[in-house]
């Protein structure tokens, strides 16, 4: 039998007598379509909806409270789990924003490689969005398609680093393991089918009526709107600003790389879409870019700053100071200079940045992770009046947004 | 007595600094090295006052006082065009300087600049919202209280955003323990169950170094869990791993593991 | 986790002997465990590969359901916070019986690398669980393996008293 508990029966969000008739519909924490654990309180007129109210803080872990109270390199595989999907580029941010404060440059064949899981994980994020949002909107074979692509990406990592999803693959100061064998030569091959296979998900839904009747003129966002807001990645993208961080204020390796950046001026979902493939066919022209570099790199893996970095394995494992520094700097943690900086990278949701302040203590004094999707998120409470409720699924499936990354 | 313990920063500290180390700092440069920050300045140093202003590792850094930040938020997004408002949150200095140092993060598109304001606000102070010049600011602001307790006025729905709204003080800031106060450990059980629930649960489990030593360590030998008192500081009973009962069922094929195949190569 | 407070010997009783209607339900329950879409945090994805194309879930007769009226089996599968907890009793009460849990990854299990205020250490400080699944987050031949084992305990339980769970709640 039921365990009796203080939970009151379930009907109480609805209002049967409201003065102005609407009807308030809790789309809860959990609902197939929601992405998550955000709570939309809708408040209808028929189908059309009048208000809504986002409510989110559901998977809220209390990351940046964590993060002082460890040391800095103790930290990176938390932030893994902000943005789950793409879980590198949160490294990648954190890592680079740590470095940035530290004054340090990662070598030449670390960022090779970390670019390259970056647009890998760009690849992920991109096919996923694209399951889920045709999952939400109905077609529902895209999300067997791309969950397949998806799971030939995630072989390619998991050769790398082990962790099919949550791979703290970078570290403060560079990369820890070097490409296996042949790891190239997959990439490549991976990269023939992925175009052969985008080409065929553009021909199933590009020109498809129903999916242009379900996304065009829906969820439009003005650009001033975007701006207001602090849309950042594809949403702005999607409103014809043309701005994108590793073209307009690069990092990395990203001033060598030639790729293009697409616009959409619709200002629609139906852009963000087309946005979103052609993404994808972007970041497999920059990894194909990355291979030769990679082998003309020279084998380098982590920076060499003995302040805050710990020495190669073999150094550690012969030279005595080399060992007293490792030792110092895993139990104690490395003291960055003090001070604040601001790094945002271009994740595949928008711009992810990061605000360390750091008083000279191993740990950050206070760590403001800044989410594209947290904007995203408050924008729903904007762009949904007026829609039906149908709509409502389409627009929070367009936007990207993911959880961990909002609620921290 | 009990030994008087100081609560104002309950976080980690550093165990061990070195006497004579001075830390280098992050590096900062004149104003007048950058042509667009000077000019931006200059005309900044027009209609407010400002405190300090540098340049901190690509940004420029402007200290104001926290009854300029409308006007000062107003001239950015209006004349000097730094239309996104990327980031606002604060920084607790309750124990060392008694307020929070508030930061709001500015970025041109136009220019590729980005530009910080910082100011210093007194624990009780009130600031004024951002929300009718940048939209981002609603819900940062809300996450600002929730987190801080920074008291906003003009917003158009100041509640907590992350955290439960009937949660009892403010997470982030340093007084507040990491594994959260009493009321935060029993939030739950006392949310679904009552009070009295309390000690039918038990208390959180946050060691976690903690061991059952009663419980079986090995998740799947079911019918073969190891029975409450039994001894096992010497050895534990020898447990096959099976996929399916002994018996096996009639209408399924029964799983051989030595049927099993070794792939070498993923199909 | 849960103490471990059970006396298997006690609170079960002997080892029940199992008759061919037990044998027949416990058949027709285990082989077509239909799980609602509970999918929190990072082991959603994880859950979602599983029921993909490479991983089939559905080989198992499990069709994912919305509707808590409608399904089996809950696999808890991210981290559960205490803002959420009260939903996911909730959740928990309207399923009807007989019904099981799947904890699915750390977070579930114990709180996981989230040791702070916001988080719940342990789904079942507020649900019993049955199964509980390691890893962080675990891979889907983990997920299924754990179903598998779902499924044994499942055929070996008597349809009227099932196995005592952990928790006590």
């Amino acid at each position: 039998m039921q365990q009796p508990n203080r939970l009151k029966p379930f009907f109480e969000n609805i209002n049967f007598e409201r003065e102005d008739n609407t009807m308030t519909v809790n789309f809860g924490p959990q609902h197939p379509s929601a992405h998550g654990q955000l709570r939309l309180v809708l408040e209808l007129q028929g189908e059309e909806v009048v208000r809504s109210r986002p409510m989110i803080g559901y998977l809220h872990r209390g990351m940046e409270k964590m993060a002082e109270n460890m040391i800095y390199n103790e930290f990176l595989p938390t932030t893994d789990r902000m943005d789950y999907i793409a879980a590198t580029s949160n490294n990648y941010g954190y890592a680079l924003a740590i470095e940035q404060l530290l004054g340090i440059e990662a070598p030449r064949r670390a960022e090779i490689i970390r670019t390259m899981l970056l647009e890998l994980n760009r690849i992920t994020s991109h096919l996923f969005w694209l399951a889920t949002h045709a999952l939400d909107v109905g077609a529902m074979s895209i999300f067997l398609y791309c969950f397949r692509e998806r799971e030939y990406a995630m072989d390619l990592i998991e050769a790398y680093c082990g962790a099919r999803l949550t791979h703290s693959a970078v570290r403060i100061g560079g990369v820890p393991l070097d490409l296996p064998r042949d790891w190239c030569a997959d990439v490549l091959s991976f990269l023939e089918v992925l175009e052969e296979q985008i080409g065929i998900y553009e021909g199933l839904l590009t020109e498809n009526r129903i999916w242009k009747m379900r996304l065009e003129n829906i969820g439009v966002i003005t650009p001033e709107m975007a701006k207001s807001w602090g849309c950042s990645g594809i949403a702005l993208r999607g409103s014809g600003i043309k701005w994108d961080l590793r073209k307009e204020m690069p990092y990395g390796l990203y001033p060598e790389l030639e790729f293009d950046v697409p616009v959409s001026y619709t200002n629609d979902s139906y852009g963000r879409y087309k946005i979103c493939m052609a993404e994808m066919r972007e970041s497999s022209k920059i990894l194909k870019q990355l291979v030769p570099m990679y082998f003309e790199s020279k084998i380098e893996l982590m920076a060499h700053a003995p302040n805050y970095i710990s020495a190669p394995k073999e150094q550690i494992m012969t030279q005595n100071y080399s060992l007293m520094q490792h030792f110092v700097l895993v139990t104690q943690g490395m003291r960055p200079p003090v001070g604040e900086v601001y790094v945002a990278t271009e994740s595949p949701k928008g711009e992810l940045g990061y605000y360390v302040v750091s008083d000279g203590n191993p740990y950050a004094y206070r760590l403001k992770m800044r989410t594209p999707s947290f904007q995203h998120t408050a924008i729903l409470e904007e762009i949904l009046v007026g829609l039906q409720l149908a709509d409502v699924v389409t627009i929070i499936g367009n936007l990207n947004i993911v959880f961990g990354e909002i609620d921290r | 007595m009990r030994q008087y313990k100081n609560k104002d920063n309950v976080q980690r500290q550093a165990y061990y600094s070195d006497r004579f180390f001075v830390g280098p700092q992050v590096p900062r440069y004149d104003i007048a090295s950058d042509d667009i920050f000077s000019k931006d300045l200059a005309e900044f140093r027009e209609k407010v006052n400002v405190l300090d202003a540098f340049i901190e590792h690509t940004h420029l850094v402007l200290w104001i006082e926290k009854d300029n930040l409308f006007k000062a938020a107003e001239l950015l997004k209006t004349e000097l065009e730094y239309d996104m408002l990327i980031e606002l949150s604060a920084i607790d200095y309750l124990a060392t300087k008694d307020g929070f140092e508030l930061f709001y993060e500015f970025l041109s598109l136009s220019k590729h600049k980005r530009v910080r304001i910082k100011c210093f606000i007194q624990k009780e102070e009130k600031v004024e919202s951002l929300t009718s010049l940048f939209k981002s600011a609603n819900w940062s602001e809300r996450e600002m209280y929730d987190m801080f307790g920074v008291k906003i006025v003009n917003h158009p729905n100041m509640k907590r955003i992350i955290m439960p709204d009937d949660w009892y003080d403010h997470p982030l800031r340093k007084t507040y323990p990491l594994q959260g106060d009493e009321a935060a450990s029993w939030y739950e059980v006392d949310k679904i169950f009552g009070k009295d629930a309390r000690d039918i649960i038990g208390p959180e489990q946050r060691d976690p170094a903690a061991i059952d030593r009663y419980d079986t360590t090995r998740f799947a030998r079911l019918g073969h869990e190891v029975p409450f008192g039994m001894d096992v500081s010497q050895f534990e009973p020898e447990t096959p791993i099976s996929y399916e009962e002994e018996s096996g069922n009639t209408l399924v094929k029964k799983l051989k593991p030595e049927e099993s195949v070794v792939l070498k190569r993923r199909k | 986790m849960a103490q471990h407070k059970i006396n298997y010997l006690q609170d079960s009783g002997t080892a029940v002997k199992l008759t061919a209607i037990d044998k027949l339900v416990n058949f027709g329950r285990s082989n077509s465990l239909w799980p609602m879409t509970y999918g929190l945090a990072c082991c959603a994805i994880e859950m979602m590969a599983t029921g993909a194309s490479r991983y089939d879930f559905d080989r198992f007769g499990t069709i994912f359901r919305a509707s808590p009226r409608q399904s089996d089996v809950l696999v808890i599968a991210g981290t559960l916070t205490k803002k959420h907890a009260e939903f996911m009793r909730r959740l928990y009460d309207q399923m009807p019986d007989p019904k099981w849990v799947i904890s699915m990854g750390s977070c579930a299990n114990t709180g996981g690398m989230f040791n702070t205020y916001a988080t719940v250490q342990g789904a079942d400080r507020v649900i019993p669980v049955d199964i509980y699944l390691p890893g962080c987050a675990p891979r889907p031949e983990t997920l299924q393996y754990a179903l598998m084992t779902l499924q044994k305990k499942i055929r070996s339980e008597s349809i009227f008293r099932a196995h005592k769970k952990k928790r006590l709640v």
